[in-house]
């Protein structure tokens, strides 16, 4: 499966009548998670996630295209 | 000084009050003449209530201040009678380059989706819109502007509000059954009567420049985050109306206010930005704060708050004056049914629950974008500096920065006020109960028009049909018998032809069928719409009981 790289968030039975709307509610989410974390924690926390949803996506020739697509900005 | 602008300087006229000694006494007192105080009195003289303005100043808004009206804002205006006005001086951009640090991520090309009357946002120097609705509001009967009246006492008792008024000639007391508290972020009023507004506070400051650019520049929107010449900060240039551009620096809540606002500190921010080659002139700089909270309820007993005085909100996206002018259009219809005693005054308790809906949206919709574009913690602007990163490569990246997100009205789809739909998968699209009317061009008598000039002020039953000329007898009764007791329901039919319907009942034409459409209308389809232009109910077929149940339970007489 190729790697998604257009806009898809979405809720179940969520209603958006903004097309930023379901982004900014993750985003929002993801921030919030983040809270009151020290850095050691955040960091910890952002590669557990990673692991979470990597092991989710699983097919790995997706996964490959999304580390290629991270590293390459850094 | 502005070069670019003459402030008018209303006149302050002797109260004849002061010498008479008489108290005066008014139906409706609105406090503030900023553009929400003057959109509610324009909206009252719509519903031929006589209204009272007071404001202790007697000239327009200082400086630019609000930049952006969005389009919900300019239908309200259109109601008021300003609308043009304003999108005719109003400056419209449709390019908006983001940067991040030295480079250009992404730009967008917001083309207006077409067959709407008004575009998604005009912006203009708010002088301007508060100069025509004040000539407005000075040419409509009914409707008296005080300037120079400063209201310094208020008192609520059963039925009446009883203010104070100072002006340079002495005091004088009115006595208004109902009041208007209109009067900005600080509110006197609130002040005065002791509420409370509540809610998470943020704070930032912003030095604003409003600069005159000598030689052309483009109409577009350009936003910074972290740019060379700002380091950590973000910075907005816009273009306003006589190639005045509105520049805002974030400062961060320890800047000091008076040295940024110094010419030999704005000056080369604004250079470093332009580049040395562009000539500019500075007209106006100033340093804001703002916070983001609301009250608790926006109606207490006879006083109803509407804009700032009510909530305020960051500046990112344009929703102070534009959620202000909603508020306008969410009271004004609400308390001519409650004075005329065809509505309980619990249908000021729908202005709260509805506006008070729509701050929060504001409110969180602003508050993230002031998340985005200043990070409270090194995780947080990391990911912000990863979201701009991919956002150069990747659309969905584009998607998730925020550098503000332009007011767009509520949809009120959880208002009490709503009739819902009898099967959830009755209709397609988001005219949903609650929601705020999409336009469309329509013909009327064979004059292209558009559908939202046609509805507001009264309640509207629309009514889809395939052929006007051939709606039989029972429909047309029905259609001519939809008031619901002395609360009038104006039928009006809707139809891809020409025609004219029986008994009188106006129609209007939807030619390419975008009403139709918009609207996910079938033959037989009605919509019944708020004084407001909002959607109350709708059906797949006509039923004057239901549409008349439909009107008792947005007024509150169920």
């Amino acid at each position: 499966m190729a790697l998604n790289l257009n806009p898809n968030f979405s809720e179940a039975g969520k209603r958006y009548f903004s097309a930023y709307s379901p982004g900014d509610d993750f985003y929002e989410m993801l921030i919030n998670t983040h809270r009151d974390l020290s850095d050691e924690q955040s960091e910890l926390l952002n590669a557990r996630l990673i692991l979470l949803l990597a092991n989710h996506i699983g097919d790995i020739g997706t996964l490959r295209e999304a580390l290629s697509a991270a590293r390459e900005g850094v | 000084m502005l070069k670019t602008y003459n402030y008018p300087k209303f006149e302050y006229r002797t109260p004849p009050e002061i010498s008479s000694g008489k108290t005066l006494k008014v139906p409706v007192v609105v406090v503030g003449a900023g553009p929400v105080g003057l959109g509610a009195a324009l909206d009252l003289q719509l519903h031929d209530i006589p209204v009272l303005v007071l404001d202790e100043d007697d000239t327009v808004s200082i400086g630019s201040r609000g930049v952006c009206y969005a389009k919900r804002a300019l239908e309200i205006l259109d109601r008021y009678g300003v609308g043009e006005a304003v999108c005719n001086k109003g400056v419209s951009w449709n390019v908006g380059r983001t940067f991040f640090r030295d480079q250009e991520v992404y730009n967008f090309n917001l083309v207006p989706e077409p067959d709407h009357h008004r575009p998604g946002m005009v912006n203009l120097q708010q002088y301007y819109l508060e100069e025509y609705m004040a000539a407005r509001a000075a040419s409509r009967p009914n409707l008296e502007l005080r300037w120079k009246n400063k209201v310094v006492s208020v008192t609520q008792s059963g039925k009446t509000v009883t203010l104070k008024v100072e002006t340079e000639d002495g005091f004088y007391s009115v006595e208004a059954d109902w009041l208007i508290a209109a009067d900005g972020a600080r509110s006197p009023i609130r002040r005065m009567l002791g509420l409370e507004v509540e809610g998470k506070i943020f704070m930032d400051r912003f030095l604003i420049a409003d600069v005159v650019m000598k030689a052309d520049f483009p109409a577009e929107r350009w936003f910074w985050f972290d740019p060379p010449f700002h380091p950590g900060q973000s910075v907005l240039l816009h273009k306003q109306a006589d190639s005045v551009f509105r520049i805002d620096f974030q400062l961060g809540w320890d800047a000091d206010p008076e040295e940024e606002k110094k010419p030999e500190n704005v000056l080369p921010r604004i250079k470093a930005m332009l580049g040395d080659q562009r000539e500019f002139e500075l007209e106006w700089v100033s340093v804001y704060t703002f916070q983001c909270r609301r009250m608790g309820s926006f109606n207490h007993g006879r006083v109803l708050f509407v804009g700032d005085a009510a909530h305020q909100v960051s500046p990112f996206g344009a929703r102070g004056a534009n959620s202000g002018l909603q508020d306008a259009d969410n009271l004004g219809w609400k308390l001519k049914l409650v004075i005329d005693g065809k509505a309980p005054e619990k249908l000021l308790d729908s202005y709260s629950e509805e506006r008070v809906f729509a701050a929060d949206e504001n409110l969180m919709n602003s508050t993230r974008s002031t998340d985005f574009i200043t990070p409270k913690s090194k995780v947080s602007r990391t990911f912000r500096n990863a979201v701009l990163g991919l956002a150069k490569n990747y659309p969905f990246g584009r998607a998730l920065v925020n550098s503000g997100r332009l007011s767009v009205p509520a949809f009120l789809t959880a208002s009490s006020l709503n009739t819902p739909d009898e099967a959830p998968t009755a209709f397609a699209g988001r005219m949903l109960p609650g929601a705020p009317m999409d336009d469309a061009p329509v013909l009327d008598n064979g004059d292209e028009g558009w559908l939202l000039d046609k509805v507001g002020n009264q309640f509207f039953a629309l009514y889809f049909a395939d052929d006007p000329n051939a709606l039989d007898a029972a429909t047309v009764d029905a259609l001519s018998n939809l008031s619901f007791g002395s609360i009038a329901v104006q039928a009006l039919v809707i139809s891809s032809k020409p025609g004219v319907v029986n008994g009188g009942i106006p129609n209007l034409e939807d030619p390419r069928g975008i009403a139709a459409q918009r609207y996910d209308a079938k033959h037989g389809t009605v919509y019944l719409l708020r004084p407001d232009q909002h959607v109350a109910a709708r059906w797949r077929t006509l039923d004057a009981q239901k549409v008349k149940a439909a009107v008792a339970k947005a007024t509150c007489n169920a």
